[in-house]
Parts: structure tokens; sequence; C-alpha cells
């Protein structure tokens, strides 16, 4: 449309049509705000994080509240493998369980006890991270659903070791040390050591997903063979992805266990457990960042609930099966990823409008990460990155 | 010594042709549909929970008794197919149907632990307590029967697939779906008949697990499908003669495990499953035996 400029592809011109200059000045100045908006709400949300154990001092509230910061950690770590490689872990309780009796078994020959406890989390996370380089490079030479059916092999073969080995007490269990921390803010330290772990495990998958390292495995995620052809080595990245994965997870199995205070091997590796992390990932968005941290949050208090409610155990496994089908029928890409295509699509309806009744301009969103059916159709006034880019 | 080593390899391949059928419903599903149906393991628990249940309140025969489980358990297999199956589309179909029949199996073993409680029970009948004595060793009738069950059915479900126009759109249909439908085959249709048949067949499966088992608890269903997947998936998906011989030689090399160590004889799978995939991602038969065949 302006030929008379040679650089047409450059937006940064001062002689377009006003309309255009208008969208480039709010452009970054709304992409400021918005991100200012998002640290503040980081920050309200730590710091209600943070004062959480100091307004509700109920042990039940507490405790609910320890488990789901756990998992939180576990789920935003299982969606940093399976979520951004598309590879479906339902083995991630091997890491899990790895930690936990690593935990209980060092403890107990190494003589620690108490808050020193605590220190032995990252050596925990380190076993089940070195432990997660052969499993991986066996499983990820296959995908789909083989790679899945290994990976609940290997949780079978864990399970049945942790019952059968001596160094894990078999099927008679182990008991890790007890802190003597006041019985009124026992929850506490565990509180805040899960808190520091969760934020580590979503700090770690924001900047993955920003890092060229992230656009890999997303890359391996869409198109595997397409990805090793433009250069992505395929194996490195997948094998790291869930080498970090298995490191929390690790951390966050030890910090359980020491938290719930007994390790049999039909609690440390559930199967239960794998489809916890699993549903959870789903319900909140695979893939994303805040989907994980959403899904724990949601789900696992509700889980905790419904088991407190049905004694019976039978009661809330089938409505949490019942739960389940209901997200995989009617969220089947969680509600983070559902919920934004609405809202773009909602936007992009009152674009159109305004454009109808001649208002001023409103620049259209762009479409989420997922190609939305609701991406509108070109319009006369498109946003500003491509303006006289078209002939 | 000797006798021990002959009687668990002839008590592993007639326990392997029952695992065989058990796998064979579910590699079939998986030809047809490319889905995984983790729900095999609980179906088989339900198949012999119908099985004992007819047989403790209808006093009829386990062996009678399969004229109403097999249409019962088909039914329950098309039902699941057409509300939680059928309508799962799109990219994460893979991930997404697994999950549904894990979170199915899920409902299903609450349900069993409502009805009949969370203690073993066994199936009893005529053929369970007696057994044959063949040279030097001891055969139970309840696995003779039901390895006698296990190849009548199966050599049903290859007359049905190979003998009539039926079978030939379930086969049409695993080679190429888009393909099957131009030529005017109903592939929902056929998805759902065959996801009947691959649950049916665990009403049979089912019923000889609860025989031969020596007690089964709602919890049962765990072992049973990892065992089903290993066998499922070392043999290449897709392959039911490949499930047959592969549900042969686990279950006779786990017998004779067994022999010397019985705590972890149940790994004999697991471990044979990943250093077979190490070298062999596609499996001992992968998917050319199908059309081979």
């Amino acid at each position: 449309m302006t030929s008379s400029q040679p650089a047409a592809g450059q937006p940064a011109s001062g002689t377009t049509k006003p309309a255009t200059i208008k969208q480039l000045e709010t452009g970054p100045s709304r992409l400021l705000s918005s991100r200012l908006a998002a640290a503040a709400g980081l920050v309200v949300l730590v710091a209600v994080i943070g004062v959480f154990p100091l307004v509700f001092t109920n042990a039940t509230v507490t405790n609910f509240a320890v488990i789901t910061l756990i998992f939180v950690a576990v789920v935003s770590a299982w969606n940093l493998f399976s979520g951004f490689s598309g590879y479906l872990s339902l083995g991630h309780a091997v890491f899990y369980g790895t930690g936990a009796y690593f935990l209980v078994v060092a403890a107990k020959d190494w003589n620690i006890t108490g808050s020193a406890v605590f220190w032995l989390l990252p050596l925990a996370g380190l076993v089940a991270a070195v432990i997660a380089v052969p499993l991986g490079l066996v499983a990820l030479r296959v995908r789909r659903h083989t790679f899945v059916v290994i990976t609940i092999a290997y949780f079978f073969i864990a399970q049945l070791a942790a019952s059968n080995l001596n160094v894990t007490g078999g099927s008679s269990g182990l008991l890790p040390p007890v802190p003597n921390y006041a019985a009124s803010t026992f929850n506490n330290p565990f509180y805040y050591v899960a808190m520091l772990i969760a934020a580590i495990a979503v700090a770690l998958a924001w900047l993955i997903r920003r890092s060229r390292f992230g656009l890999q495995l997303r890359a391996i995620r869409d198109d595997e063979d397409r990805a090793a052809g433009l250069g992505v080595r395929a194996m490195p990245v997948k094998l790291s992805a869930l080498v970090l994965s298995a490191f929390i997870t690790g951390m966050a199995g030890a910090l359980w266990v020491y938290f719930i205070g007994e390790a049999f091997p039909q609690f440390v590796f559930d199967p239960l457990f794998d489809l916890a992390v699993v549903l959870m990932g789903f319900f909140g968005g695979l893939g994303t960042v805040a989907g994980p941290v959403l899904g724990a949050i949601v789900l696992e208090p509700t889980q905790q609930w419904l088991y407190l409610q049905e004694t019976n155990g039978y009661s809330a496994e089938i409505l949490f099966g019942a739960l389940f089908l209901v997200v995989i029928l009617f969220l089947p890409r969680g509600v983070l990823p559902t919920g934004a295509e609405y809202l773009t699509s909602i936007r992009a309806r009152i674009a159109r409008r305004r454009r109808q009744e001649g208002g001023p301009p409103v620049s259209v969103p762009e479409p989420g990460s997922q190609s939305s059916a609701a991406s509108p159709p070109s319009a006369p006034s498109q946003p500003s990155a491509t303006a006289g880019g078209t002939p | 010594m000797g006798s021990e080593i002959g009687q668990a390899i002839a008590a592993g391949i007639l326990g392997g042709g029952v695992y065989a059928l058990m796998a064979a419903g579910l590699t079939l599903v998986f030809g047809v549909l490319d889905i995984i149906n983790v729900a095999q393991g609980i179906l088989v628990v339900l198949g012999a929970y119908l099985s004992y249940a007819i047989s403790q309140h209808l006093h009829l025969d386990p062996l009678a008794g399969l004229v109403i489980t097999v249409p019962a358990m088909f039914i329950i297999g098309v039902v699941i197919y057409w509300l939680f199956i059928r309508p799962l589309r799109g990219a994460e179909r893979t991930s997404m149907t697994l999950l549904a029949c894990f979170a199915v199996a899920l409902i299903i073993e609450g349900l069993l632990y409502r009805f009949f409680g969370s203690g073993y029970v066994s199936i009893t009948a005529w053929f369970t307590t007696s057994s044959i004595h063949i040279f030097d060793f001891y055969l139970a009738d309840s696995y003779l029967i039901g390895f006698g069950l296990a190849v009548v059915s199966m050599a049903l479900l290859y007359f049905v697939l190979y003998r009539t126009t039926f079978g030939r759109a379930v086969r049409a249909t695993m080679q190429n779906q888009t393909a099957a439908r131009l030529i005017g085959i109903d592939v929902t249709r056929v998805s759902a008949l065959t996801f009947g048949i691959g649950t049916a067949v665990t009403a049979v499966g089912g019923m000889v697990y609860g025989a031969i088992s020596g007690g089964f608890t709602p919890n049962s269903g765990y072992d049973l499908i990892s065992r089903l997947l290993a066998i499922v998936i070392l043999a290449g998906m897709g392959s039911i003669g490949g499930a047959l011989v592969t549900a042969v030689l686990m279950t006779t090399a786990e017998a004779l495990v067994d022999i010397w160590q019985p705590d972890w004889s149940v790994a004999v799978f697991y471990a044979a499953l990943v250093i077979i995939l190490t070298f062999r991602p596609a499996g001992l038969f992968g998917r050319r035996a199908v059309r081979a065949q």
C-alpha cells in the first residue's frame, strides 16, 4: 500500500495512516502496563501464599495447604517435561518415590533429625535426577502409546522393588524421623519449604518456556521428525527436560514423606498419584506455566476434602474418576487455554463491532498460542505488525 | 526339579493362552481405534466378578454363565466407547483416550469395592478343585478348561476377523481409517463393535482368571493391566498372533523364574519389556505382522 517507501517492512515510520500510528503508540505502553500488572499480581500472590499459614492456623487447613504446594511443584515439574515435550509420563511416581525413600534411608543412616533433614532435599532431587538418565535413555527412544506404557512399566518395577528390597524395609515400610516442632505450628516449616520448591518449579517452567530450550521442546511436541530435521538434537533436549523434572519431583517426594512421616511401598508408589498429577496438568492447561498451578490449587484440596468426607475410599475414587472424565470431555485443553480462547473471541467480536460502528479502531488482540477457530477474518485495519508489509 | 520345570512350562503355556485372549482384545482395540484401553485389566476383573456373582446368586455353572456375561460385557464395552471414547477428537486424542480409559477404570474399581468389598474372592466350580495326572506332574482342570476356552474364543475371533464381511471392514479400518471411510465403511460403527468385542473377551478371560488366580480383589486390575500392556507392547501393537506367542513366552518365563525367585517373578514381564524395547522399539512382531497375515 505504501509503494513510495522502500523499507515497507519496517512499521516504525511516521508517514503511514494515522490509525497505524495510534496503534504503534499504544502497543508498547500496553505491553508495559500488562507486565506491570502481572508483576504486581505475582507479588500479591506470593504475599498471600506467604502469610496464609499465619492467618489460617487450623492444622487441617495448613495440612491441605502443604500437600497442595507439594502438588504445585510436582505438577509444574511434570508439565515441564510432559506438557512441553508431549511425552505423556505416567511414571513420575518413580521419581517422587525415589526421592522419598532416599530421604528416609539417608536420615536414618546418617542420623539426621529435625530441620537439618531439609538439607537432604536437594540430594534427594539429585538422586531422582540421576535415576532419570538411564530410564529416559531407554523410554525416550519410543513415542506415543509405547512411551506411556514404558513409564507405567517403570512404575510397577519401582513399586515391586520397594516391596521386596531390604533397603526400603519391604512391605513393612520405614519411618522417617519426626521433628520436634511445636504442635500448634508443626506444619509451618514444611509449608515454607514446600512453597520454596513450588516457587523454584514454577520459575523454572517460566524460564524454560521463554527460552530456546523451551522452544525446542515444543517443536518436538508438534513434530519431532521435523524438529530434528531443523537441527534440534531431540534426545539431549528431551532427556534434559526429564532430568530437570525428575529433580523437582524427587525433592517434592522427599518433603512429602518427611511431612506425612511414613513410607510404605503402596503409598509411596501410588498409581493414583500419577493420575492425579496428569489430571491437574490437563485441568489447568497442558504446556502453560500457570495451568499446572491452577490445577493443583483447585484439584488437590478438592481431592483431600473428598477423601476426608468419604472415608470408605470407594466413593472418593468414583467421584475422582467422574471428575476426570468431565475434565477430559468438556475441558479437553484445560481451563486456561479454553478461557483465553473465549476471551480472545469476545474481544475480537467487540473490536469488529466498533469498526462497523465507525468508532476508534481497537487493535485486534493476537490469537492465543494455539491456533484458534475464533480468530477474526482479515479486516481493513490490521494490527500494526503487518501494516505496510502487504503489497 | 525336572518335574517342577515341566510343570512350570505346562502351566506357563496354559496360562499364556488365557492372557493371550485378554491381550487379543486389547491389541484389536488398539489396531482399529488407535487407543490403549488401560481399563482392560479392571474389565477382566469385572468379568470375573460377574461370573462370581452369577455362580453365587443364580447358582449357575460359571461356564453356562458365560451366556449372560459375554453379551453383558459386550454391551458395557459399546457403552464405554459411545460415551467416553467417541467424543474425543483432535491432536491430543492419543493421551486423552488413554486417560479417559484410566478414569473409567477408576470408576469401575470404585463400584466393585462398593458392591463386593475388598476381600479376596474366587470362583469355584466343578473344574476348580480337580486336576489330572499327566506323565509325572499334575495339571489343574481349571487351567485346561481355561486354555480350551481361550483357544475356542481365539478361533471365533479369528473367524469373525477373516471370514466375515464385518471382519473385513475391521481389518480395513485397521490398515487405513481414511481409506476405509472413503469406500463406505461406517468407521464409528466398526469402532464401537470392535470395542465391544475387545471388552466381551474379558468375560471369558475374567471367568478363567477368577478360577485359576486363587483369589482376586478389585485391586487385581493393576497387576493384570500391567502384564497385558507388557504383552501387547512387546508383541508389537496390533498384532494378534504376536500377542499369542508373546503371552505364552512371558507366562512360561514367569513360571520358571517363580521356582527360584517367587518374589521377583512378576518383574520378568517388565524387565523383558524394557530390555527388548531397548533393542527393538517396534516390539517383537511389529505392525507389519498384521498386514502380512
